[in-house]
């Protein structure tokens, strides 16, 4: 006889073992189904996880769990073919508790994670595939996964399977995603001596630093490029549309070589050794592409709802918000007698899109497109800046107002002018 | 009903281990902690002839804590209990401390329940000297087999075995008295999917834990470092070979310059005959 | 027992078919190195039935004295059996050390004896040293999966013990006129007193490969792609006269039986030549081959750790340069049988 469980959560990634804590925190009888060897044994993320939507879930989770270094300073950089244009805020009030940000390595963290629902009483398997729903009566009563005996039942499954999430595909949540609804990120993991990132980054202890790199590094394709500190080593990555990508018939190894290899970069990288090469998806089409995330005895949370902002590249928190979100609704539906039905958790897509969550995904709904069609911004306007910045900083003799003038001239004729300050608008107002 | 104990052991996978170049020391954490790959067949076999003539299948292993891991994944694979022997004062045994510790547990666990039969693998990937398993066996006094490759027979009922010994050119048919204890080989089984019921089983399942005071009438001196005759002296990375010389041009000319080289040392060629 | 009782360095003597296992008569040259550098005799120790003659072989290849047991108990090799021998010799003569070679045998008995004379044992050493003085056994050997080697030690027990691996030590060249002592000893062991039979002996007749004997051995790896990828191995092999060899990943990956293996956890060859073809040159495959005559490498990435292990080394796609190798061959053999005489 199949096991029946209350919930089975498909994925142990942020979003899965949000959930699966939450409940089995509350008492609920949950099962979480991970594919991996290991939670976050194939997980990748830039590395950046969010204190806030943790720190709701486990309170000073910091304190315990595996983080590399907590950010004191980001950096952004407009980076041209041989120059870059750097802002960057360093802020001691982000080396207190509770601190603001921290990067984190997947691998390690997952685990922790995961572990910390295992000791709320979720149960956890590992190396088993959910191969798709059991569905009866137009409802989800179950998950088959790719062992013998290997159906499954529960009152609610809950599919945190990622970005691909062909579960929720499979339910006809969303059709297969196109390429320009989709980022392709590839990042390394260099090891790198801990003194010498305290070095190269000007760092205190664990403190750690963000690169967020745009322009010349995406060649042109929309993305960015980071790099970030770990404790002993640096994670640096490129993430471009997949559709960018495939009309510039770029492989994205090869923008990866390019940004290792660029002047500016070269030295924070110089020496490293190479642990780790990984490459994932990243949902980008936002609010625009988020699939039903609802239906009869299943909830879709985290990037198998597409929930990322890929301007501000938050997706972790996301998951995790959904995952708690589903919890909740779950729990309460538990409460009410247990109506399990697409009307009886509507309750999570109304508070998903009344939350921060729906909010900045609606916010940023038109920017991915809008930067996809305008490639300007990477094109034209970033190198100008460098001019810019490279004429008004090379100290040659000549008085700055004929500088800027030049500079001014360099922006090119009236009517480009007044396009430039068009898409800048329009940059703006997307954005805002 | 038989009952087996397959001994097992966490290590670290050395396929894709680094080994920290300045002090020669092995970075544990490039290399994730499994179940020893031998020992998945020692389990697997027990639990094979579980099905074959029905009992409990139990694993022990000495270990740190997190070796919990690798009981889980016997239970995976369908062993019926797990037990750990942890405490400092096992930390550093050689094989010698090791088949003592071992010994002292085995012992405790047979007056849980008689044990009948015990399998280890062939070796470790860490330790790799397959001597941890006929020390056991002399220990307990009981018949080792190693280079087990087949288990023709098991008869309870009249205290014998029947196995086929692997052999450098073939294999020998053994009888053996009951209990005894088997080295096992790799080719012994092939280790099947766990069927999900398994899983389930091993997440919720918990061992039992004894350190050295749940043991009992031990001899604190045989334990450990202290009870290992043998001390590694000094490590070095294996020396890196010469090089020899890289053969220049198009393939077709790399190829008649091999062809020269090697007719030129025709006494090479002096062939026995081939396959 | 105090250490400076025991004296001398021990083999123990493994039988094959109806002479000495080359290994044995290795470690009896390593064995003599070793006695030598002490000032000890070198000790042989022999167990079988009718086995007295191989006394002799093993003083040709060097011992001082062997010590026979020799019974009809003792006709198939039994761990209790022969382990009883062993404990029986190394308590009346109290050897210092006391090696065996790495075979299923030699590991089987020395783990065994070594429980009981609760002294230690290292497995699988490939270097062996003495310090004169203190008599103390260096045993090295390769750890975490080859990535270290390891010296051993074993200060406060005897005999200190190890089992070396085959092929890895050079036999001395045997003396007819050698002479040594041969002590034939009694132990009477009781057939009841054993717990265990051997039923029935299976020798391997179909398993032809022979890959330790082979002179020269073609070998391939995961960069032949496939099981396919093998066939034009397979012919090289046929036109050249070679053996077949593999490494593990290709061996894991089902193109080849494991027969064929060639490394630490597969067999070590010493051929006159040996080709390696698509094998990156993992240290734990080296050290099954690094010991060959001439060694030649072909892969396509000139960075493959195997152009540092090779003679020669061509660097390009196996599926181009074998072909022509073998045309080459074919070519270079016609001629020469067309003179009468084969390269
Ligand atoms: C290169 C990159 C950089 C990023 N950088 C950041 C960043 O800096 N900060 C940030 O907050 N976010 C970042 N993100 C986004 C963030 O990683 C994701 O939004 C987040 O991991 C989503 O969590 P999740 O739990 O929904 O999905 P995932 O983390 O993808 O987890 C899904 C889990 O489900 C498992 N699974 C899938 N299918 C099955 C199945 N059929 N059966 C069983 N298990 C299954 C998978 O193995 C996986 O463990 C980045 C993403 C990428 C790709
Ligand atoms: C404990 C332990 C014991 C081990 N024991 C052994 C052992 O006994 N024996 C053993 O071999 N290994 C052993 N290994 C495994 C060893 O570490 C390596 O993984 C293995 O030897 C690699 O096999 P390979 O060279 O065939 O494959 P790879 O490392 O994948 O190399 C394939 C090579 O083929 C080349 N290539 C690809 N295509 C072509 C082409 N068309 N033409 C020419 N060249 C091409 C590639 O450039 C590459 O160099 C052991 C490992 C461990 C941890
Ligand atoms: N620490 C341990 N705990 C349990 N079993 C062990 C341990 N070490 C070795 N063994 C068993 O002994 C066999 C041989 O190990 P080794 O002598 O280390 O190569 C292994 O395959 C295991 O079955």
């Amino acid at each position: 006889m199949a096991e029946k469980f209350d919930v089975i959560v498909v994925g142990a990634g942020p979003a899965g073992t949000a959930c699966a804590y939450t409940l089995a925190k509350a008492g609920v009888n949950v099962l979480l189904i991970e594919r991996g060897e290991y939670p976050g044994s194939k997980n990748v993320m830039g590395g950046v996880l969010y204190r806030k939507m943790m720190d709701d879930i486990i309170p000073e989770f910091y304190k315990e769990a595996p983080v590399e270094r907590h950010i004191v300073e980001q950096r952004f950089m407009m980076l041209d073919q041989e120059s870059a244009v750097t802002f960057s805020y360093k802020g001691l009030e982000w080396d207190q508790e509770p601190y603001n940000n921290f990067t984190v390595l997947r691998a390690k963290f997952d685990q922790w994670f995961a572990d910390q629902a295992v000791k709320q009483g979720a149960l956890l398997i590992n190396e088993t595939v959910v191969r798709e729903c059991i569905v009866e009566n137009g409802k989800v009563v179950g998950v088959r996964t790719d062992r013998p005996e290997g159906d499954l039942y529960a009152d609610v499954v809950v599919l945190a399977d990622g970005v691909n999430s062909l579960l929720a595909k499979s339910l006809g949540f969303h059709k297969e995603f196109r390429p320009d609804e989709v980022a392709l990120a590839v990042m390394e993991v260099l090891k790198l001596d801990k003194k010498i990132i305290e070095d190269r980054f000007s760092l205190e202890g664990n403190q750690g630093c963000t690169f967020e790199i745009f322009g010349d590094s995406t060649k042109g394709v929309l993305g960015t490029a980071w790099l970030y500190t770990n404790k002993d080593s640096v994670n640096i990555g490129v993430g471009a549309m997949l559709s960018g990508l495939i009309k510039h018939k770029m492989k994205p190894y090869e923008l990866l070589d390019y940004v290792k290899n660029h002047p500016v970069l070269r030295p924070y990288i110089q020496g490293c050794e190479q642990q780790e090469y990984l490459a994932h998806l990243i949902p980008e089409g936002g609010y625009h592409s988020m699939p039903r995330v609802v239906g009869n005895g299943v909830i879709v949370v985290g990037d198998a709802a597409q929930l990322v902002n890929a301007i501000h590249r938050e997706g972790s928190n996301m998951a995790m918000a959904s995952g708690v979100m589903a919890a909740d609704t779950i729990i309460q539906a538990r409460e009410l007698g247990g109506d399990f039905s697409e009307r009886g958790l509507d309750n999570y897509r109304v508070n998903l899109l009344n939350s921060f969550v729906g909010q900045d995904l609606k916010k940023y709904k038109d920017a991915t497109h809008h930067f996809e069609k305008f490639p300007h911004y990477f094109d034209k306007y970033i190198p100008m800046m460098n001019r810019a910045a490279s004429q008004m900083f090379t100290i040659d003799g000549t008085p700055k107002r004929e500088k800027q003038k030049k500079i001014w001239n360099d922006l090119g004729s009236a009517g480009e002018k007044f396009r430039m300050a068009r898409d800048l608008f329009q940059a703006w107002r997307v954005m805002k | 009903m038989l009952h087996i104990v397959a001994c097992i052991k966490q290590v670290p996978d050395t396929k894709i281990i680094k080994m920290n170049p300045k002090t020669n020391t092995m970075d544990r954490s490039s290399a994730p902690a499994i179940l020893n790959p031998y020992d998945a067949h020692a389990v697997e076999e027990a639990v094979r002839l579980k099905a074959r003539y029905g009992g409990i299948v139990s694993v022990v292993t000495m270990g740190p804590p997190p070796a919990v891991k690798a009981i889980k994944k016997c239970i995976e694979i369908g062993a019926d209990e797990g037990y750990m022997i942890t405490d400092r004062a096992f930390a550093g045994a050689d094989t010698l401390a090791t088949s003592y510790a071992l010994t002292k547990a085995l012992e405790k666990i047979a007056k849980i329940r008689p044990i009948d039969l015990i399998i280890c693998g062939k070796m470790t990937i860490d330790g790799d000297t397959g001597q941890v398993g006929p020390g056991i066996a002399r220990r307990l006094d009981i018949p080792p087999l190693t280079n087990v490759k087949k288990v023709v027979e098991i008869n309870k009922a009249e205290g014998f075995a029947v196995i086929h010994r692997k052999l450098e050119d073939g294999h020998e048919v053994i009888q053996s008295s009951l209990p005894c204890l088997f080295s096992v080989e790799k080719d012994i089984n092939e280790i099947p999917y766990s069927p999900l019921p398994n899983m389930l089983k091993a997440a919720r399942y918990q061992p039992h834990i004894w350190s050295v005071d749940d043991l009992e009438e031990v001899d604190r001196t045989l334990l450990g470092l202290k009870g290992s005759p043998t001390i590694v002296s000094k490590v070095w990375p294996p020396e890196k070979p010469k090089g020899g010389e890289q053969l220049q041009g198009t393939p077709a000319e790399q190829v008649d310059r091999l062809l020269e080289i090697l007719l030129t040392k025709k006494e090479l060629f002096a062939v026995k005959g081939g396959e | 027992m105090a250490i400076q009782d025991h004296r001398g360095v021990w083999v123990f003597l493994e039988r094959k078919e109806d002479t000495i296992a080359p290994v044995s008569l290795e470690l009896l040259g390593a064995g003599r190195k070793l006695a030598d550098k002490r000032g000890v005799p070198l000790g042989g120790i022999v167990i079988g039935h009718k086995v007295k003659p191989l006394a002799q072989i093993a003083v040709e290849y060097g011992a001082d004295v062997v010590y026979v047991y020799d019974d009809p108990i003792f006709e198939n090799y039994r761990t209790e059996s022969f382990m009883k021998a062993v404990i029986h010799a190394c308590e009346k003569h109290k050897p210092e050390i006391f090696l065996y070679g790495a075979t299923s045998t030699g590991k089987d008995l020395a783990s065994a004896v070594a429980t009981d004379l609760e002294t230690g044992l290292t497995a699988d050493t490939t270097m062996l040293d003495v310090d004169s003085e203190t008599g103390l056994l260096e045993a090295s050997r390769p750890a975490f999966g080859g990535n270290i080697m390891a010296t051993i030690l074993c200060k406060k027990h005897r005999p200190q013990m190890a089992t070396v691996r085959p092929k890895v030590m050079k036999a001395l060249d045997p003396e007819k006129k050698r002479r040594g002592e041969v002590i034939v000893e009694t132990l009477k062991v009781k057939e009841e007193d054993l717990r265990t039979k051997v039923l029935e002996i299976v020798r391997d007749t179909t398993k032809k490969v022979k890959i330790d004997e082979a002179d020269i051995i073609v070998a391939g790896g995961k960069g032949l792609g496939s099981k396919e990828g093998f066939d034009i191995l397979h012919r090289f092999a046929s036109v050249i006269g070679a053996t077949v060899g593999a490494s593990r990943d290709a061996v894991e990956a089902g193109w080849i039986d494991h027969h064929h293996q060639v490394g630490q956890t597969g067999v070590t060859v010493t051929p006159k030549i040996y080709f390696a073809i698509g094998i990156s040159g993992a240290i734990q495959h080296l050290v099954g081959m690094q010991n060959s005559g001439l060694i030649i490498a072909i892969n396509k990435d000139p960075e493959a750790p195997i152009f540092q292990a090779c003679h020669y080394g061509i660097v390009g796609d196996a599926f181009e340069i074998v072909p022509m190798l073998m045309e080459a061959f074919q070519n270079a053999l016609d001629k020469e049988v067309q003179y009468g005489g084969k390269i």
